[in-house]
């Protein structure tokens, strides 16, 4: 299947300037995708995850309209949604 | 939105202060006089910057910054032309291996080698430990002695993180090496960052039930001449220190100051008897005592201390300067520079005699780096 990565302004450099991505993924959940992720442009997978595979602290991450924070995290289903966004938390001062 | 900034326009014999804040960074430039400055900037607005170094090793200037954003991480750009371009936030990725359970969270200290490797360069990170390149900063490894050292895991954080924030090559032997961090104090290594020993003798740690332990100390700073490289200072979480001996063993050296607690510390660009602190009041307080800002010098290799207080607010400064917002420049006579919590970056033209303020309204200043352009 293929879904769609939305990609915040401030990583657009890391994408050619394109506010969405596509990603083939083989299997169903986000975690799948964001592998696809690190196998397609790994510098963009980088800013969104740690070197320890951890979603950045202040990154979160909707499918459809539902933070994977409450529905699983990266074992979230796919179930079909056709987009993954991603979007910086509301922090700072 | 910030104005696009377009680099410092320096040029030969110009001095730059590089000013790194919690919210980007500021290139501020005079001519040799250092009476009027210029500014430029905010370089990567909304970021953290705590790392700034100038390379002048190569023909051209190479300006080196580590922008930290809250979401997407640290980041290590360099510039060719005193910042009116950046390097993209991929290039030159500063990771540790994914199977090491650590990730960087922010660089902290920027390290040109010594001036026959012009490809050599370390960084400090947070968590602690040392990065190395030894392709001109194209890519980077973290030095495996330090990053697999067996006390790591009873290395704790102190406020400002876990953070490896000097790095002090020996100027005359090549394989030698002290680094320091909070908390963990100050570690050597002889052969080349293979192994690593600490090397806090005669430091304390006022903090923990032993006030001596061979390691844990929180160092805040060492600094150190190349004409001289065994001694050292060293200005601590409580207390103010030389060696002698290259860190075999550390005398107080807190004679005659208002507070032996202080974060940052800088070296004369000639004089290695003459070095420049600003002690802060308590620990829990942490800003200037009496309200007074001042900064103190020796001349003597700490056997005495002097306030410098002209042109610097002596009523009403709660000021705060942080670990890497103190710095000289290489000019005769010295330029020495700070930069406040508050805002406010300070100059002075004489070897610290007299202040005069740079620019206030600053975001809180986190680095201040300074340098006559070769």
């Amino acid at each position: 299947m293929s879904i769609t990565l939305v990609v915040p302004g401030p990583l657009r450099d890391l994408t050619g300037g394109r506010s969405a991505i596509g990603l083939d993924v083989d299997e169903g959940t986000v975690g799948d995708a964001f592998a696809a992720l690190k196998r397609e442009n790994p510098a963009l997978y980088d800013r969104i995850f740690t070197e320890r595979k951890e979603l950045r602290p202040h990154v979160n991450v909707f499918v459809g309209a539902a933070d994977i924070r409450w529905s699983g995290g990266l074992a979230t289903p796919l179930d079909g949604a056709k987009e993954v966004v991603v979007l910086p938390s509301v922090s700072g001062g | 939105m910030p104005e696009t900034p377009s680099g410092s326009g320096a040029r030969s014999g110009d001095v730059v202060i590089m000013v790194g804040t919690m919210k980007g960074a500021f290139l501020f430039t005079a001519d040799a006089s250092r009476k009027r400055w210029s500014m430029d900037g905010p370089h990567f607005p909304g970021t953290e910057v705590y790392a700034l170094a100038l390379d002048q090793r190569g023909p051209e200037p190479r300006l080196w910054a580590a922008p930290t954003s809250a979401f997407w991480g640290a980041t290590l750009r360099r510039s060719d032309d005193l910042g009116a371009t950046w390097s993209d936030m991929y290039q030159r990725p500063v990771k540790f291996p994914e199977d090491s359970g650590l990730s960087v969270k922010r660089i902290w200290q920027i390290r040109p080698g010594p001036p026959d490797e012009q490809e050599t360069l370390w960084l400090g990170v947070e968590p602690s430990c040392l990065f190395e390149s030894r392709d001109g900063g194209d890519s980077w490894t973290p030095v495996d002695g330090f990053m697999n050292h067996e006390h790591r895991e009873f290395w704790t954080p102190g406020a400002g993180g876990l953070c490896l924030h000097t790095i002090v090559p020996h100027s005359e032997v090549p394989d030698r090496m002290l680094v320091a961090f909070s908390t963990g104090g100050v570690y050597k290594t002889s052969d080349g960052g293979v192994s690593w020993a600490p090397s806090n003798t005669g430091v304390r740690a006022e903090f923990l039930p032993d006030k001596h332990p061979e390691y844990g100390q929180c160092v805040h700073k060492v600094v150190s001449h190349p004409d001289r490289p065994d001694r050292l200072f060293l200005q601590n979480h409580w207390g103010l220190y030389r060696t002698d001996d290259w860190g075999e063993s550390w005398q107080d050296i807190a004679n005659g100051v208002p507070s032996d607690f202080g974060f940052g510390m800088a070296m004369h660009p000639r004089d290695p008897d003459t070095v420049y602190i600003v002690p802060l009041e308590s620990d829990e307080f942490r800003c200037v005592p009496e309200a007074k800002l001042r900064v103190y010098r020796t001349r003597d290799a700490g056997a005495s201390w002097e306030p410098l207080t002209r042109g610097l607010p002596q009523e009403g400064a709660y000021e705060t300067v942080l670990r890497d917002a103190l710095d000289t420049d290489s000019a005769d006579p010295a330029g020495v520079y700070f930069g406040t919590r508050s805002g406010r970056v300070y100059a002075s033209a004489d070897d610290g005699d007299s202040w005069s303020l740079v620019h206030e309204g600053l975001p809180p200043v986190v680095c201040v780096k300074a340098a006559v352009i070769a």
